[in-house]
């Protein structure tokens, strides 16, 4: 299916996704700590759902019709806090407090502290069974909002997701759309040798979704993907986003290194030159 | 044990009095609740016969969501309704609940306040035949120890249906601990619960005894004998083990020389845990902690089982007698 949005329009969004890889290279490196792999590598598919998709109001983060999302892979974090900036939720000079002591902006993401974000997340696997809960509320609210639901590959080494997995299909929950942030990589090396999560697609097949499986840094193939999604009926929706780690910086795509290394003042010189081009 | 021969042998009770499990009241309460109010959800992990969950499910089939055997997915599911404004009951046996969901109650429910209500049946012993892998005698323990959570034992059934209506309209997280077993009605006609507020019988002068959940009865038997050897021994349902009702610790603590604590509930920071914490730091007294020590369950009937791990009247006699020594 191709994307009834324009060229310009992707040109857009593509800018916009780097707007939010320098605002999470800066965050992280002020910060000192933080996942910089991972919020890179969902930096195009979080663009596409808070600048395209989704509707949401930023003076209004708990208008009634907004759709929702959900980061189940908490430690991406800061790709979330510079959407959420970005989209005006709050002051952007708020980043520069990403984790420090009496900050909003909490080393994983916490719900009574900022606006805008759902639902507190940081333990892993626990997202989707959230996001399907709120998607069976709004079916029961009759409302026509949409569920969004972030994972990383690693992430769905836990059990608790294939619980989901079934409970999104046993209820037909397709106000629902799952991302897999599929960037290769985990903590302690590749996951096909840490623990192997392939065949992906057929996996989520064969527990009732509709899978799309596409390139998540190609903008128009996201755009593409979220738009088939909401169309479907019957069925929940796991689009499975390749992805590479550290993606938009050379020095950091595909080192597992910097799964939770943040950049240093050296490195983000270098990778804003690199960005900004 | 049929209900014929309680009913001829109490005559006098009305058909209310009977003993009832705290798992029926809770069937039936939120029945009645699933009438009045259209936000009640209902979740359960494939124990709705047993948790008595089914009944608002055949009542409101469209409200109620099976899980499926994922406890898991079960507690986060409910975070999710709640999101949308939903007030959810998570129903399956306490060690289930409590145990194999712990992080997901820590993560999802508690850090993020949310108004979920976890209602467990099947705790304690009294499970019976079903041995030690169904037996919940730590999940006091790990819900008192959780930031914004609030844990209820109603000790009969009349107690269960008030906590039941009042947990409803109370926001944040609870968790209600439940029993299998049918169990006497021990608290008064004009009982009318509140949250983190405990019911005195009467204070002792000698010593007081502190329980929660089926231990209420057992110590009211133990007081009633104790009285007969001149001994004033006073009763407290502590229903609401967090927040303690400190307030009524205190005062009790200050006029005997003896806490006793009873609990069907592991004697490490369950009730016992509560109080010895509370009173250590405002009032040293002497606590003597009843309940299992430090001990996995095993199968049996229930009274097999309460006289085994001696969560029995006469045993709380017995310790009350030599701790006044």
């Amino acid at each position: 299916m191709k994307s009834t949005v324009s060229e310009k329009d992707i040109a857009v969004l593509r800018e916009k996704a780097k707007t939010l890889r320098i605002e999470i290279l800066k965050m992280l490196t002020e910060a000192g700590s933080g996942h910089t792999g991972g919020s890179l590598s969902a930096a195009d598919i979080v663009t596409a759902l808070y600048f395209y998709k989704m509707r949401h109001r930023p003076d209004d983060p708990k208008w009634i019709e907004r759709d929702r999302f959900i980061l189940s892979k908490g430690h991406a974090a800061p790709v979330l806090y510079a959407a959420l900036a970005l989209s005006g939720y709050f002051d952007k000079t708020l980043l520069g407090t990403l984790r420090k002591l009496g900050s909003p902006l909490q080393g994983h993401p916490c719900s009574r502290k900022l606006p805008g974000i759902e639902i507190s997340t940081g333990s892993l696997g626990q997202g989707l069974s959230i996001a399907n809960g709120i998607a069976i509320g709004l079916k029961l609210d009759k409302l026509s909002s949409r569920v969004y639901c972030l994972l990383g590959d690693g992430e769905i080494q836990e059990g608790q997701v294939w619980e989901a997995a079934m409970t999104a299909s046993h209820y037909k929950l397709d106000n629902l759309c799952a991302i897999i942030d599929n960037n290769g990589l985990q903590i302690d090396g590749h996951c096909c040798d840490v623990m192997c999560v392939e065949p992906i697609v057929n996996k989520w097949a064969a527990f009732g979704w509709h899978v799309l499986d596409i390139n998540g840094h190609d903008m128009e193939a996201i755009v593409s993907a979220l738009n088939e999604a909401e169309i479907l009926k019957g069925k929940p929706t796991m689009i499975v986003a390749r992805t590479v780690k550290g993606k938009g910086v050379s020095f950091f795509e595909g080192k597992v290194e910097y799964h939770g290394l943040a950049p240093t003042h050296e490195e983000l010189e270098r990778a804003l030159k690199e960005l900004k081009g | 044990m049929g209900e014929r021969k309680e009913k001829s042998e109490q005559g006098k009770q009305s058909i209310e009095k009977k003993p009832i499990a705290t798992r029926d009241a809770y069937g039936e309460a939120l029945h009645e609740l699933g009438k009045k109010r259209q936000d009640i959800v209902v979740l359960d992990a494939d124990l709705s016969g047993s948790t008595k969950t089914g009944k608002f499910a055949k009542a409101f089939p469209e409200r109620f969501f099976n899980i499926g055997v994922s406890e898991q997915d079960l507690i986060g599911t409910a975070g999710g309704l709640s999101l949308t404004g939903k007030l959810p009951f998570a129903s399956t046996f306490a060690v289930f609940e409590t145990g194999r969901a712990w992080e997901q109650i820590r993560q999802t429910v508690c850090y993020s306040n949310l108004n979920v209500k976890l209602v467990a049946t099947h705790s304690g012993i009294t499970v019976g035949e079903d041995g030690a892998s169904h037996q919940a005698i730590e999940d006091v323990a790990i819900m008192r120890v959780l930031p914004n959570m609030t844990v209820i034992v109603p000790a009969d059934g009349i107690e269960t249906k008030q906590v039941i209506n009042a947990i409803a309209d109370y926001n944040g997280p609870v968790y209600v601990r439940l029993g299998r077993s049918k169990v006497p009605v021990v608290m008064p006609d004009d009982y009318d619960f509140k949250i983190g507020k405990a019911h005195t019988f009467h204070l002792g002068k000698d010593a007081n005894i502190v329980a929660m959940g089926i231990m209420v009865t057992a110590s009211l038997e133990a007081s009633k004998i104790l009285k007969n050897e001149c001994l004033d021994v006073g009763v407290i349902n502590m229903s609401t083990v967090k927040p303690l009702d400190t307030e009524t610790v205190l005062n009790a603590s200050k006029i005997c020389r003896l806490i006793v604590t009873a609990e069907e509930h592991s004697t490490i920071s369950g009730l016992g845990g509560a109080v010895s914490e509370f009173l250590s730091e405002t009032n040293p007294t002497r606590i003597i902690r009843i309940g299992i020590k430090d001990d996995f369950g095993c199968s049996g009937t229930s009274e097999e089982l309460l006289k085994l791990y001696g969560l029995t009247a006469e045993n709380i006699v017995k310790t009350i007698k030599e701790g006044l020594k």
